[in-house]
Parts: C-alpha cells; structure tokens; sequence
C-alpha cells in the first residue's frame, strides 16, 4: 500500500478500534487494554515513518478529494508541528489506554469507556493532522463531543454532567467562532487548505478583515485552550476519571488552540494586534492560574490549574514575537506532556491506591508506594524545570528568549518567574509532599499500583529524562522541525542539558528560590488566596450559570411571545400575512391586473354551475350551524370541481371531488371530536376584522388569478409532455406520467410530507391534555410562580 | 348514521369502491386516475365503513396499522426509484419489462410500482386520520 493509503488507514483506526473495544471488553475484561492499545501504537510506528523528510525542513501532504466542486478535500500536513503533535497524541494514548485498563478494572462501562476514549483520540489526530480548513472544523467540534462524553462519563453525578455540558458550551461554542474566522480567511485568500495558506501571510495581514479573522480565531483557540476568562471548564472538567484528565485536559486537547495558533503563526502572525493580544492574555492566565493552583488542596485540581498556567505560557510564547520564543514554546510543550501526563497519571494512582486526594491529608507514602514515587519525584523535578530533565531545557529556553532588556520583555519574564515559581511549589506538593513525612491513615491501605497503573507515568518520566540527555537528537527529530514549521522559516534549536553561565540561568536560579519559598510557605500562601477570592466572591464559573439562566429564561420569555398556542392567532397572522402579501405587491408595483374579459356566450349549463358554487357560498355564511356550514362548503367544492370537469381536466375533477368528500368528512369528525358549540360565538367586534381579512385574501387570490391567467400561455412544456408522454414513458395520461415519471422525486418528497404530516396529525389527535402541561418544565420562573 | 339499510349496504359499498379504486391506479397511466385518486377513493371507502359500523370493524378489515400501510408505500415507491440506481441508470428513470402472462402480454414497470406506493401512502396517512378521529370522537 502507498503512503496516502496507509495514512488514512492510520486516521481511521481509532475509530475502528472504538468500535471493537466493548466487545473486546466483554471478552478479556481489563485486560482488553493490552490489544486496543497495540492500535495507537501502531499509529506511533506509522508517524515515525515521516521523521526523515521532516527533519529535513520537507512537509509531507497528501489526501483525497472530497467535494470538488466547493474545493473541499480530505487531506493531511505533515509538517514539524503536526507530527510531533501526532506522536504525542499516539504515543501518550498508547500509555493511557493501558492506564485506563487498569485504572477502571471491574467497571460495568469499562468497554464504553474505551470506546470514547478511542474516539477522542481519533478526532485529535485529525484534527492536528488537518490540510484542509473544513476537515480541521470537523475533528475540532468533535473532539469537544468526545470530551463531552468523557466528562460526563459517570453521568449519575450532577457535577459531572454540568462539567460536560459547560466544556461542550464553551469549546462547541468557540468552534463555531473559528468556523468564521476560517470562512474569512477563506474569503480573504481563496484557498481551503493550510500548506497553502502560508504564502498568503502578506494579503491576510494587510486585509482589512484581518481583525476580524484574527479576533474569531482567537474565540476558538481561547476557549478550547482554557485561557483566561474562559478557563473556567477545564477544573470543573477534573470531574472525568482521571486517564481523562491525563490525557484530554492535559496533554492533548486543551493543546489544540495552541496548536491552532501556532499554525496560523506564519498567516496571522507578527502583527502588532498578535503581539498584544497573545501575550496579554497568554500572561494572565499564565499568572492567575498559577495562583489558583497553590490555593488547591485536591491534587487533580492543583494539576488542572497548573495546566491552565502552561496553556496561557505557551500562548505568550507564541504571541511575543522575541528571537526564540517559538523554540521555546515548542520544547515547553513537549516537555508538558510528558511530565503532566505523568503527573496525572500518579495523581490517579495515589487516589486509586489510597482513596484520598487532598494533599493536606496524604503523607509518607515513600515506603508503600517506592515506585510511584520516583515516577513522581522525576515528573515534579521536570516540571520544575531542574536538570537534568526535559523542563530544565524548555525552562532554560525560555529565559534565554526572555532575557532581553527592553521593558516588554522584562515584565513578561516577571511574569513567567512568578508564574513558574508558583508552578514550581505546586509541583513538589503533588510530586513529593504526599511521599514524605509522617504516615497518615487514609481510606484505603495504601499498597504499590500494578503493573497497568505504573507503566505509563513511568515511560513518559523516562521519556523526559532521556529526550534531555540526547537532547541534540530530540531537537533534530523534534525541536527544530517544530519550531521550523511555527515560525515559518528555519530554525535550529542548541540547547542541552548542561548548564550555561548567563542571564537564563540566573533567571532559573531566581525561579527555583522563589519556589522554594513558595513551596515552604504553601499552607500560609493557600489562606491568604483564598481569603482574596473569598473577598472577590464572583467568577466566572458563577457567571457561565447566571449566562444560561438568562439564556433560558430569555428564550422562554421569546417563546411564549411567538408562540401563544392560540389557533386563532396562527391563523389570523398567517392570513393577514397571505393578504398583504396578494394585495401588496401588485401596489407596490403597480401590476394590477386589467379588468377581465367575458365572451358573451357562455353556455346556460355553465352559469347554472357556478351559480350553484355562489349558492354554496352563501349557504356557508349563512348558516345557522357549523355542521350545516361544512356541508355547504362541500356544495361549492363540488360545484368547482364541475367547472374542472367541463373546462377539460378529467384527473383534477375527479381529485377535486375525493378531496372535498374527504375534507368534509375529516371537518364534521374533527368538530365532534373537538366538542365544539354547534354555533359560531364570535362577537361582532371579532367577526369584522375576520370578515375583512377574509374578503382580502379573497380578492388577493382572485387578482393574482386574474394576472396570471393574463400573461400569454407558454405551450413549451404541454408541447413537450404531449410529444414525449407516450413515446418515452409509455403513457397517455399525461398528468399522471408528469406525476410518476418525469416528475417522480417530487412526488417521491411529497409522499414523504404526506406521511409526515398524517403521524404528526396523529400524534395531536391522541395528545391529552394533561400532556401539555410537561411543556413548562423547562422554565427556570416556574418554580417561582408555583 | 347507524341505519340498518347503510350498515347492510356498507360492506358492499366499500368492496366496490376499494375495487373501483384499485381500477382507478393501475389504468391511471393512459386514462385519467392514478395513485393519488386512487388512494382518496379509497379512504372514502373506509371512511363510509367506519361511519357504518364502527372503527375497529375497519381496523380489523385493513389488518395492519394504517401508518404501517403508509409507511409501506413509501418505502415501495423509495425501492422503485432505486431499482434504477441498481441497473446503472439515473435514479428514478422508468423500467419497463413485457413478461408474457398466459398468453397475454402485460407490461410492468418501476413507475407501476412507485404509483402503488403513492396509493398506499396516501391510504394509509388519511385513513389513519380519519379513523383516530372517529374513535375519539364517538366516545
């Protein structure tokens, strides 16, 4: 097979094992984890393949025609950046799903569970693997879906179910601001595909949508990539298991707006807005996430935060525009995945093995848990940034973009000396305060994780430690290649893991005392937030709800404006409608038909039918019952459909007559059913108005007949049904050849309404009326009414 | 409406009219008729029976739920467009085969079929109103 096949192969087989693995599970149990995870792996393996072209500066693109015509294809770029992202999201969902089977053994949904998590990682690759913007769009939304399904994977739990519905909120809903902001650059470039957006930086940037292009962009990064002030789903989604948390809310998804960023780097990029916004935000999250996460004292939610506090790092790396803050961002975020993943993953395990999570309750756990704790110990010191782990060089990078002497790039290394020192004394609170000290009880006798739990925070721990000691062939896999394909432009990437004398260093040594401090003064630093946030009281957690209860009870308040389930109001406004429109626009245009032509002889038996149908009429609205005044609109139906039959159109007669026997029958059923008054209660002051519309749409209908009967009869198309009726369809009924043959997929679609329409009849007729009273469930002011 | 005469005289009534509807959609493609008349012609004829003796002498008459019936007719009509999918034609481009019948040589076509699917939809949508109708209505 040919590279394109294999790699679309490779895209789909998650979703293919997605499919195998409940069945998988109901057979081998736990175990199921061992096969389902020899899929990614084999996507990991498949990946590697690029490596030589990559590393060489090539990008690899290949794909498959979607629809031509609106110049949509199903196709990849494979550049630096969008395979490391794929081997990460391989390689560590490889780990996960091992974790996975050990972290939920014995779970009824174990294979459920699986199944999302497959399909997570399906949409992820897809989406980082993208060329064309509609694809990106589509793997986009649904790694929101899937992450909705995970978040809301214990869904007997009310908090887990707000989780998911608010992180299906706010990231579906940011996706639907990328979407735009593709469809203008689309509009602005001409092009749909990614690889070949990069020569259009120029016309982009000097557009005058560009603003615009730019702000709906960074809607949809922003929001999936947690930054503040939308960063509040990410700790609320902690409410997933934690393979979960590892894998979507860590290492991958909440990376794709920063993937999406530095992707567009090289089109939107380096424009004064770029470096405002990016950074601005970037920074304040940076910062206020790292506060957040030292007021924490459940270990996923100090790891969710300082999740956030990386994001809004890599944000301000990307956006800052300094010589090296590119290499910088993409060393950080390799090295984020790994030890964060990591982390993760232990964090899981002390709660899988202990049965506690809060740190201030958790202690000495060196010696029942050896293993985990050098996994964790080696993950803290990563993400601390200390040598001789990968964070030491993604640190040392970025201080050494950093490190210049202007004023802008002092403030953002404040920030990030503060943002990563309070990072730092998180790290060592969930990477070595649990182990140390005294021993205390928790719930459950702490004892070492199996083999399923370890295996994977242990690789990705060794994978940090020796991605920094072959640092020149992790930068020349990985590092260079990436930052090569955000920036642009070639790059190369020096750093290793000895230390170099300079301002970098001093930087790090002033970020790891601070930490120090921090870390000393935890409990202290933990009191005096929280009495800050207690003095605040407001977030924007709290607000999200105050959003979708004013949603709610705005789109209630419209409803119940549009909607005043009254008949008579339906159909006074639609035939109020109906006649302003007849009458309307022949004034408007001053179209008025001329005034209409008898020819003198007209047959006795003809004015003899339509004085009946006159008759009919007046029978209707001088009758002194309603039943009386069906029957009677069945004289005049019939008297037409008489007119019909004289004036030469046989097959409309005879359904003119059906469907008046039928309308007169369903009416006098529909009126005894309903249990209406025999008589007509309107008083006078409703029945002029009625009369009056009613005498409008008349006349209306009766112009427009007049008009149209006026214009000179085309004969094209009867010359074409007379001559090709027989000769081609075999039918001399011309109407019902038109009806079944040259017309058939209409009537195919208007059977389907018919069908349609009699279950929805139906379904009302059998409608109590109790039933309708379910309709204000939804309303939030019930309650207050009650 | 319950008259010993139209209670004695509706099942006649009825068969005829449903044969007479049946007449109507198959000669419907040379003489004036079709599906749709057929079909209305029809459900007047179990309207008739139903107001003579009752609904669930014609539900127990047509055997299957009228929406069955419907939705029978549109999966028919659906099945006859896509007989010429099947052989390599446009969808819904009419086949015409001439099988020899004792002698006698009858000629059947998808479009045949999918205008026995419009009588069956149209059958079974307004039967199925008329009839619920009734029922709730005589309680």
């Amino acid at each position: 097979m040919d590279v394109a096949a294999l790699t679309l192969l490779a895209l789909a087989l998650p979703f293919v094992a997605a499919l195998v693995a409940p069945l998988l599970t109901r057979l081998l149990g736990h175990n199921a984890a061992w096969i389902l995870a020899l899929f990614p792996a084999a996507i990991v393996l498949h990946f590697m393949r690029f490596w030589p072209e990559v590393s060489r500066g090539e990008t690899v693109t290949g794909g498959y025609e979607w629809i031509p015509s609106f110049n949509v294809s199903f196709s990849w770029l494979i550049d630096g950046l969008s395979l490391t992202f794929a081997l990460l999201i391989a390689g560590i969902g490889t780990l996960i799903v091992l974790y996975s089977g050990g972290y939920l053994k014995g779970h009824p949904q174990q294979g459920r569970f699986f199944s999302f998590i497959l399909m997570f990682m399906g949409s992820m690759l897809g989406l980082v693997v993208s060329d064309s913007f509609l694809m990106l769009f589509v793997f986009w939304e649904l790694t929101s879906i899937t992450s909705f399904l995970l978040i809301g994977f214990d869904h007997s739990r009310e908090a887990a179910r707000r989780a998911a519905l608010q992180a299906l909120v706010v990231t579906g809903g940011g996706g639907l601001f990328l979407l735009a902001g593709l469809l203008i650059i689309w509009n602005v470039t001409g092009v749909t595909q990614l690889s070949l957006l990069t020569s259009f930086g120029p016309e982009m940037r000097e557009s005058p949508f560009y603003l615009a292009a730019l702000l709906l962009v960074l809607g949809g990064a922003f929001t999936k990539s947690a930054q503040f002030p939308f960063h509040f789903w990410l700790p609320n989604a902690m409410e997933a298991p934690t393979p979960v948390s590892a894998y979507l809310h860590s290492a991958t998804m909440v990376k794709a707006g920063v993937y999406l960023l530095m992707r567009l780097n090289p089109v939107l990029g380096g424009t004064p807005e770029w470096q405002i916004l990016l950074p601005l935000f970037g920074g304040a999250t940076l910062v206020i996430g790292a506060v957040l996460a030292c007021r924490q004292t459940d270990l996923k939610l100090m790891l969710a935060y300082t999740t956030m506090a990386s994001l809004g790092l890599l944000v301000m790396l990307t956006g800052l525009g300094f010589p090296h803050a590119i290499e910088a961002a993409a060393l950080y975020l390799v090295a984020h995945s790994l030890f964060k993943g990591a982390l993760f993953m232990v964090a899981g395990i002390i709660d899988h093995e202990t049965g506690a999570r809060d740190v201030t309750k958790l202690g000495g756990l060196r010696s029942a848990m050896p293993l985990t704790f050098v996994i964790a110990l080696a993950s803290a010191l990563s993400m601390g940034g200390l040598p001789p782990f990968f964070g030491f060089l993604a640190k040392e990078e970025i201080y050494y973009a950093l490190s210049g002497f202007d004023r802008r790039a002092m403030v953002f290394a404040a920030l990030a000396i503060v943002g990563n020192a309070l990072m730092f004394a998180v790290a060592f609170a969930v990477g070595l305060k649990p182990f140390i000290g005294p021993t205390v009880k928790t719930p459950k006798c702490a004892h070492e994780a199996p083999l399923l739990l370890w295996l994977g925070p242990a690789l990705l721990a060794v994978k940090g430690l020796s991605a920094a000691l072959l640092s020149n062939l992790t930068h020349e896999l990985v590092s260079a290649p990436m930052a090569t394909a955000i920036a642009g432009e070639r790059r190369q990437v020096t750093i290793s893991v000895v230390p170099h004398i300079g301002m970098p260093l001093v930087l790090s040594l002033a970020t790891v005392v601070l930490g120090v401090v921090f870390y000393l003064n935890l409990a202290r630093l933990r009191a005096f937030i929280a009495t800050i946030l207690a003095d605040i009281g407001w977030g924007p957690d709290r607000g999200f709800d105050q959003f979708m209860r004013g949603l709610v009870r705005f789109s209630v308040a419209l409803t119940r404006r549009l909607q005043s389930g009254r008949l008579d109001v339906y159909m006074t406004a639609t035939f109020v409608l109906v006649a302003a429109v007849l009458l309307g626009a022949p004034l408007y245009y001053g179209e008025l038909p001329r005034a209409p032509f008898f020819a003198g002889n007209v047959p006795l038996h003809e004015l003899a039918i339509m004085a009946i149908a006159v008759i009919g009429l007046f029978a209707v609205v001088r009758a002194a019952d309603r039943l009386t005044a069906i029957v009677s609109l069945g004289i005049q139906g019939f008297a037409v459909a008489v007119i019909f039959l004289l004036y030469g159109a046989p097959d409309l007669a005879f359904t003119q007559f059906m469907i008046e026997t039928l309308s007169v029958v369903v009416l006098a059923l529909v009126m005894t059913r309903l249990r209406l008054s025999p008589s007509d209660h309107r008083p006078l002051i409703q029945k002029v108005p009625d009369v009056a519309i009613a005498l409008a749409c008349g006349l209306g209908f009766g112009l427009m007949l007049l008009k149209v009967t006026g214009v000179p009869f085309d004969a094209s198309l009867t010359d074409f049904f007379n001559l090709y009726s027989k000769t081609v369809a075999h039918g001399a009924n011309v109407v019902n050849v038109i009806i079944v043959d040259f017309r058939g997929t209409d009537t195919l679609g208007e059977i389907a309404v018919v069908m349609v329409t009699g279950l929805a009849i139906l379904s009302l007729v059998r409608l109590r009326a109790g039933s309708l009273r379910r309709i204000a469930d939804n309303d939030p002011d019930a309650e207050d009414r009650a | 409406m319950r008259s010993v005469i139209f209670r004695a005289v509706a099942p006649f009534l009825t068969s005829l009219m449903v044969l007479f509807s049946i007449f109507v959609l198959l000669r419907g493609h040379n003489e004036p008729g079709g599906g749709f008349i057929g079909g209305l012609i029809a459900v007047s004829a179990l309207a008739i029976y139903g107001i003579a003796c009752g609904v669930e002498t014609v539900r127990r008459a047509i055997y299957f739920h009228p929406m069955a019936i419907a939705g029978a007719g549109l999966f028919a009509a659906t099945i006859a467009g896509l007989i010429s999918v099947a052989a390599r034609v446009p969808f819904m481009t009419g086949l015409w085969v001439y099988p020899s019948l004792f002698g006698v040589e009858v000629p059947l076509s998808t479009v045949m079929l999918f205008d026995c699917g419009v009588y069956l939809v149209v059958v079974g949508a307004i039967s199925s109103i008329a009839l619920s109708l009734e029922e709730r209505g005589g309680e």
